[in-house]
């Protein structure tokens, strides 16, 4: 298993396991992996969360300060060293898209284009954000532009349009359901990866995650539209 | 095993409770006077001895300036914050507080600070378990609102160092309501608990499997509680005085006091009987009387106890529950007593709440609990395990005023994350770091936790430095950062000093001024002083050892150091003060030769000139705040 510790346990000297000495159970100075090695788990993306909950049980009951109250000062700190990574660790992988993201990273692919901070750089420094529309909702987002900007100028003059507000609903709901249906589509990527991973195909890796990220940016991109209309409509 | 005494401690708004494990069982500890709950209340008698607790009420009403009440409401605030407070309470501010100073209040001509009040309380907890076990007590787990920020959690551990306990853990209330609960128990499932105490209120969600206590989500609010209908109830009184008695009495301290006790006894009256009457007798003899119905009185609290319902949804909402899927609903607080209260928990989980627990007790109760398991668990702890998370998100301020969130609310603690940041200028040598607390989008709307800068960035084309910044939240929820521009290797480091938090050099004298106003202890301070001296030698001999001079002993003479200084520091760890003078003596005399030989070297060693690897923190010239996440190769 990758990342699996050869060295000897600081206080008994047995042969340890990564996080905790296997015979005395005593915590170990903390090494850096990643999220996955650090549960043991192969670099794949549908995880037996039943699993993992229980495996972030399990190493809690072993890692946690709480059990090194006792213990030498640098005792202590590995422990938090440990849980924090432990805890950081169990946090990514249980959320499908978090756990996407994360294997994106650790692959050296960038989400920041989409990200927030992203955004913000650019209203600060007043450059223009490079977002690209995901071809397939190029014409439902002119639509929608169009409406939300015809919304503003019209709250501007105090008018009201019940048309215009119920297209904008509609627009809405559909937005959300696709928003949803990405769910069901990454995952069916996760399988993909999964088996690439298995057969060691580096074009195919290449590939998916290539995808993915671009189902990641759709994701977001629909999910800014949808605040969008909301802040439109709540404005 | 025999372990030793951990106690644990509610710090309430209105009473404190200690508690310990005996056996299986925690149980409280009552204080002299047979009591189980001492009042928050802290006096001032005319002998300038501090009184706390039941035999402190007294003076809330004969000298209400020599008194004090709910003092955690001004616990890790800055002067600004506690305006609201100001207006409904009788806290008394030193006049000569400084801008960004830790608030002060007066009790006769003294000041003193909210920590140093609520260690006045602590000691008293601590000297009542003392008294009850017949031996000392140093070491205990204090209870926090779930919902306090970081300074208030750093006023609550520095509040314990001053009353000379060690602080093994600050254990959020609701929490540790659910361990007291879940010991009974024994079984899986999802509970919530609704704490409503005297000044704050807090929800919290938790997982329990198999003995672990897993938080899932918390909310609340730091500044809602039971004084808050006090305080409407009083003002509600002082109006109908006024006008219906053409007596203005809102300036008049002993009278107010007098009509808070009143309302406070028809509040809890209220809860029983469906009717009741204030009573109070004004300065010019005449009383004054109001019937309250228990109507009346839910219709006047419903604003108040409304506050709790956005809480709780947000709670329910990050915690991905809809109210059926909550197995059992807690209710800890006295103002969970009130019946209203308890048909509005209902109302929002849609079932009744588990009541069998003294919701005054039950968080102290659990404080023991989690004592129990840190000092390594008993059979009744076996297998117990609290994993609990942060209430509010943490950041800093980039470019823009804009906060950018490093650790998500609701993370389970320990919790770190690092982010990537850079420059805005070409050829910037500082950063600046603002450390944030909160949800807020902007800056200016979170809790500004600190300010630091990172200084001596060499000189680099802008967004070429890359400034990395570590946030860990540790297992007490206490913030620590550091950071460092990777390119250069410069690095800041910080225990988060909050804006108005009290330093460890401030925190140390009040160690030592308290004992002023105890009656005993002298052995305690002689400890402390002991120590500190202990540690001043043994930080000497450690720079020694590093000096050339170290070599030119003999390696007899060596040993011998060896050999003092194990023997000081073994001594040190226990209690005897006298024991730890002849260690520090004898190992003064043992390094005399060495002190002669470092100072034949001084000269040379002033010559060489310090490198400075640490980056300065503190004060310094305004820094900009750096980008968010640069683009790197």
């Amino acid at each position: 298993m990758p990342g699996e510790a050869t060295s000897a346990c600081w206080s008994c000297g047995t042969m340890r396991e990564v996080h905790f000495c296997s015979a005395c159970g005593k915590v170990q100075p903390p090494v850096p992996v990643d999220y996955f090695t650090f549960f043991g788990f192969p670099r794949k993306l549908n995880i037996d969360t039943a699993q993992l909950e229980r495996e972030f049980y399990d190493l809690s009951r072993k890692l946690h300060p709480d059990l090194y109250a006792r213990a030498q000062t640098q005792e202590q700190q590995w422990s938090l060293e440990q849980s924090s990574q432990l805890n950081d660790a169990y946090r990514t992988l249980k959320d499908p898209i978090r756990r996407t993201q994360y294997l994106l990273r650790l692959e050296g692919i960038e989400l920041e284009e989409q990200s927030k901070a992203a955004t913000e750089k650019a209203r600060t420094t007043g450059e223009v954000k490079k977002q690209v529309v995901p071809p397939d909702l190029l014409e439902e987002v002119f639509d929608l532009n169009m409406q939300l900007q015809e919304l503003r100028m019209q709250k501007q003059v105090g008018e009201d349009d019940p048309a215009l507000l119920e297209e904008l609903g509609k627009h809405k709901l559909e937005l959300e359901g696709k928003f949803e249906a990405l769910l069901d589509e990454l995952k069916s990527y996760w399988k993909q990866w999964d088996a690439a991973v298995d057969s060691g195909a580096e074009e195919d890796r290449r590939q998916i995650l290539s995808k993915m990220l671009d189902l990641l940016n759709r994701r977001n991109y629909i999910r800014n539209l949808v605040r969008d209309v909301n802040e439109a409509l709540e404005s | 095993m025999a372990s030793e005494r951990i106690v644990g401690i509610d710090l309430g708004t209105t009473n404190s409770l200690v508690a310990h494990m005996q056996g299986d069982t925690p149980v409280i500890i009552p204080g002299e006077d047979g009591l189980n709950l001492v009042p928050s209340v802290v006096a001032l008698d005319d002998k300038d001895q501090i009184i706390v607790g039941n035999a402190a009420r007294k003076y809330l009403i004969e000298t209400p300036e020599r008194a004090v009440y709910s003092i955690k409401r001004l616990m890790g605030r800055g002067v600004d914050d506690v305006q609201d407070e100001l207006r409904f309470f009788p806290f008394r501010l030193a006049e000569d507080l400084q801008p960004g100073e830790v608030l002060r209040i007066k009790l006769g001509h003294k000041t003193f600070t909210p920590p140093e009040i609520s260690a006045f309380i602590l000691r008293q907890l601590k000297r009542n378990a003392e008294r009850y076990f017949g031996g000392s007590v140093s070491k205990a787990v204090i209870t926090v609102p779930a919902y306090f920020n970081d300074a208030q959690r750093q006023a609550t551990k520095d509040a314990g160092r001053i009353a000379g306990l060690e602080v093994l853990r600050l254990v959020n209330e609701p929490t540790a309501a659910s361990l007291a609960y879940g010991l009974d128990k024994k079984q899986n499932g999802t509970v919530a608990v609704y704490d409503l105490g005297g000044g704050t209120f807090d929800i919290s969600v938790l997982n329990l499997h198999d003995g672990i206590f897993e938080v899932i989500s918390t909310n609340g609010d730091t500044h809602l509680g039971g004084d808050d209908i006090d305080n409407l109830l009083i003002t509600i009184a002082l109006d109908d005085i006024r006008g219906d008695m053409g007596l203005d009495l809102r300036r008049k301290g002993e009278v107010v006091q007098a009509i808070r006790k009143a309302v406070i006894e028809a509040k809890i009256a209220l809860s029983t009987q469906p009717s009741t009457t204030l009573d109070v007798s004004l300065p010019d003899g005449r009383r004054y009387q109001r019937e309250i119905t228990r109507e009346q009185f839910e219709e006047l609290i419903t604003p108040i106890i409304d506050r709790t319902v956005g809480p709780v949804k947000q709670a329910l909402k990050d915690a991905g529950k809809k109210p059926e899927q909550i197995d059992e609903v807690v209710l800890v607080g006295g103002s969970t007593r009130i019946p209203r209260v308890r048909a509005l928990v209902e109302e929002l989980f849609q079932r009744k709440p588990h009541t069998d627990l003294n919701p005054d007790e039950v968080v102290a109760l659990g404080a023991a609990v989690q004592a129990n398991i840190l000092g390594g668990g008993s059979d009744a702890t076996e297998n117990m395990l609290l994993l609990d998370v942060t209430p509010l998100s943490l950041g800093i301020e980039v470019a823009g005023g804009v906060t950018d969130k490093i650790i998500l609310r609701n993370s389970t603690i320990p919790a770190s994350a690092t982010q990537h940041y850079t420059t805005q200028v070409d050829g910037q040598s500082n950063v600046a770091i603002h450390v944030l607390q909160g949800e807020r989008e902007l800056a200016k709307d979170c809790r500004s936790l600190a300010r630091f800068d990172l200084k001596g960035i060499p000189s680099m084309p802008a967004g070429l430095p890359r400034v990395e910044v570590r946030f860990m939240i540790d297992a007490n929820g206490i913030l620590h950062v550091t950071a460092r521009e990777q390119r250069s290797g410069k690095e800041a480091e910080i225990s988060v000093q909050p804006s108005y938090g009290l330093t460890d050099e401030q925190v140390e004298g009040m160690i030592l001024d308290s004992f002023d106003y105890a009656e005993e202890d002298f052995r305690q301070r002689q400890l402390i002083e002991a120590r500190n001296e202990a540690n001043t030698i043994l930080t000497a001999l450690g720079k020694g050892r590093d000096n050339p001079g170290w070599h030119q002993l003999t390696s007899n003479e060596r040993k011998q150091i060896d050999k003092l200084e194990a023997a000081l520091r073994t001594v040190m760890k226990g209690d005897d003060y006298q024991g730890i003078r002849k260690a520090i003596d004898a190992l003064n005399q043992g390094t005399t030769r060495l002190a002669e030989l470092m100072m034949d070297t001084a000269v040379t060693s002033v010559l060489k000139g310090k490198s400075m690897d640490t980056a300065d923190v503190g004060e310094g010239p305004a820094a900009p705040h750096p980008v968010a996440k640069a683009d790197f190769e």
